[in-house]
């Protein structure tokens, strides 16, 4: 680990398109994600908030800057080994939640467990345990369409955390929610799976959850022009 | 089984409506697949069923004959020149004709006619009833206990019959290893009285049928047969003869094939089209597997077993539609003309492999693309 710091990025940049079509999405983005942190990064949309997220994630190669984790730069790795980096330090939360809706609740949980090789028992077993923990444990052998809103965002987490990762990334959690339920979804993982030796990065443009940031960066236009320490107290 | 290949099975028969129409598609082409070819290789086999039952090594026949029931008379002087070839042990001339019987009932009925050489009765079916010198009795026949027996009212020993105006008289009932592809029953009776009581050509042998002193002198007896015009084949060869006949001068090959290739399409369309729905609906779970940490080479597992696991499922149902649909129709049609050969299974396993890959490969090809990035974009 490099002290406190999960995710380092450095002067990153990212085009798409060549000649008159180039479109540069995030130009020179650097900063760091801390254990212990729940970090936003918000701005409006096209401000390159995903694409910054899928860099730092080690799904999306930058065309120049570097990412490092656990002190080494990701992109210097071979497809399989960001691959095994995913899996095994990384959790994440998609906006649509992307749920199988053939498998169960807790074989949706498990499959980080399975990408790991562990036993199908173990790792529904394991899964529970998260379940539990996000409160679902009574809904594990339904499918996911049974679920509201709400609880597939909780199977979306326990999905993410069930893999033990230092770093969770969430992609606009509240925008399928309604306000309500999007502050409790914050609230729960603010509470419940932030602590010291993890990071948690969400990128959202929901002002309502801003409360509950410990820091916020701002993006407009590709650019970080803003990172601020949250002084609002949190409920 | 391992965990990841155990979702993908969750995935895929969960999924109800599409597996049942995966497994229906494969299912029904390997069932068209296997029928068809069944069909084709039972009406080649009854179509060998004279060669196979008179069981000779070595055939002499005009070289125009393509097939064995219809033969074409050879002279005299073919016998003798044949029993004077060097590595002939014997040859002895056999006849093929049909004729109508009058039976008790007054009805007629068409038959087919194997007249034995009188000498040896080389070629002779086994008998299950009656003694078989009793065919040197007057008027005397065997009658062939297969499918057509019924035809003749199930002839016994002693039952009495008309056959082109002469009496005859059953002796014996054979049975015999297959019997013939038109559905006529068999009589068999000595080759002189077989040319007596049926109207004849000026020649009467219909074929001469060798026995080789040694394997290795088969070469040069065909070789010393040809010299007379004739042709002498091995019974593999006659067969072989016969089945081109039938595949390539008659259609029914030709059609066979075409409905064998418009069942694999038929398969193929609905399969492929399913499995490129079923990986569309879970294109996004792909990607986002992706993005999770899957690699490459296990979601193409996935795929792969997918696939297969419909593919054999569906073969297995398949095979079992067409036997079982045989053996019903051996109930109710005894005569009926399919066989399941082995040919027949592994051509339409193949088939259903290539689906399979076809299938699989355009998933395959589709979950490569997806990157975890357009998750991400939604």
């Amino acid at each position: 680990m490099m002290g406190n710091i999960a995710i380092k990025a450095n002067a990153l940049v990212k085009w798409f398109g060549e000649g008159e079509t180039k479109t540069t999405a995030v130009k020179s983005a650097s900063f760091e994600a801390n254990f212990g942190e729940l970090l936003y990064i918000v701005g409006p949309s096209g401000s390159g908030k995903t694409t910054l997220l899928s860099m730092i994630s080690g799904i999306l190669k930058p065309n120049e800057g570097n990412v490092l984790v656990d002190g080494k730069n990701i992109w210097e790795m071979k497809s399989d080994d960001i691959a095994d980096l995913r899996l095994h330090k990384i959790g994440f939360v998609f906006q649509d939640y992307h749920l199988f809706p053939r498998l169960t609740t807790v074989e949706n949980v498990a499959i980080p467990l399975i990408l790991k090789k562990m036993d199908w028992n173990e790792a529904l077993k394991v899964a529970m345990e998260y379940l539990e923990i996000v409160g679902l444990k009574d809904r594990a052998q339904l499918p996911p369409v049974k679920l509201s809103g709400g609880e597939q965002q909780r199977v979306a987490i326990a999905r993410a955390i069930a893999g033990h990762p230092d770093i969770l990334i969430f992609d606009e959690p509240t925008a399928s929610l309604d306000g309500d339920t999007g502050r409790k979804i914050v609230e729960f993982v603010k509470t419940k799976i932030l602590n010291a030796q993890r990071s948690v990065i969400i990128v959202t443009h929901d002002s309502r959850i801003y409360e509950y940031a410990d820091s916020i960066m701002k993006m407009e236009d590709g650019k970080i022009i803003g990172f601020e320490r949250n002084t609002v107290t949190t409920p | 089984m391992s965990g990841i290949l155990k979702i993908a099975l969750k995935l895929l028969v969960n999924d109800k409506s599409k597996f049942i129409a995966l497994l229906v598609g494969i299912t029904f082409a390997v069932f068209l697949m296997i029928m068809m070819m069944s069909m084709f290789s039972g009406i080649l086999a009854r179509s060998s069923s004279s060669v196979y039952n008179v069981g000779a090594k070595i055939w002499v026949m005009d070289p125009a004959v393509n097939n064995a029931t219809s033969s074409i008379p050879m002279p005299d002087y073919v016998l003798s020149t044949a029993r004077s070839i060097n590595g002939v042990k014997y040859a002895v001339p056999i006849y093929f004709g049909n004729a109508l019987v009058k039976l008790k009932s007054g009805a007629y009925q068409a038959v087919s006619v194997v007249g034995l050489d009188d000498a040896t009765l080389y070629g002779r079916p086994e008998l299950t009833e009656g003694n078989i010198e009793d065919i040197y009795a007057e008027n005397a026949f065997f009658v062939v206990k297969d499918a057509e027996f019924k035809k003749l009212e199930s002839p016994t020993v002693g039952t009495e019959f008309e056959i082109n105006d002469h009496r005859g008289l059953i002796v014996g009932v054979a049975k015999v290893a297959s019997s013939g592809l038109f559905g006529i029953p068999t009589l068999y009776t000595t080759y002189n009285r077989a040319i007596t009581y049926i109207p004849s050509m000026r020649f009467t042998t219909s074929y001469i049928l060798i026995e080789p002193k040694h394997e290795n002198d088969i070469p040069y007896i065909q070789q010393q047969v040809k010299k007379l015009g004739y042709q002498a084949l091995t019974r593999d060869q006659f067969v072989q003869k016969i089945s081109d006949f039938y595949t390539f001068q008659t259609g029914l090959g030709m059609n066979v094939l075409m409905m064998t290739a418009i069942s694999f399409i038929v398969g193929l369309s609905i399969s492929g089209q399913t499995f490129y729905t079923f990986i569309l609906e879970n294109l996004e779970r792909f990607g986002a597997l992706k993005a999770i940490g899957a690699k490459g080479h296990e979601l193409i597992s996935m795929i792969l077993f997918q696939a297969s696991f419909t593919a054999v499922l569906g073969y297995g149902l398949g095979v079992g539609l067409a036997s079982g649909l045989i053996i019903l129709a051996r109930l109710r049609l005894p005569s009926y003309a399919a066989q399941v050969t082995y040919f027949n299974l592994t051509f339409a396993f193949v088939m259903v492999l290539i689906m399979a890959g076809v299938s699989s490969y355009i998933g395959v090809r589709k979950v490569l693309q997806i990157q975890p990035f357009d998750i991400f974009r939604g």
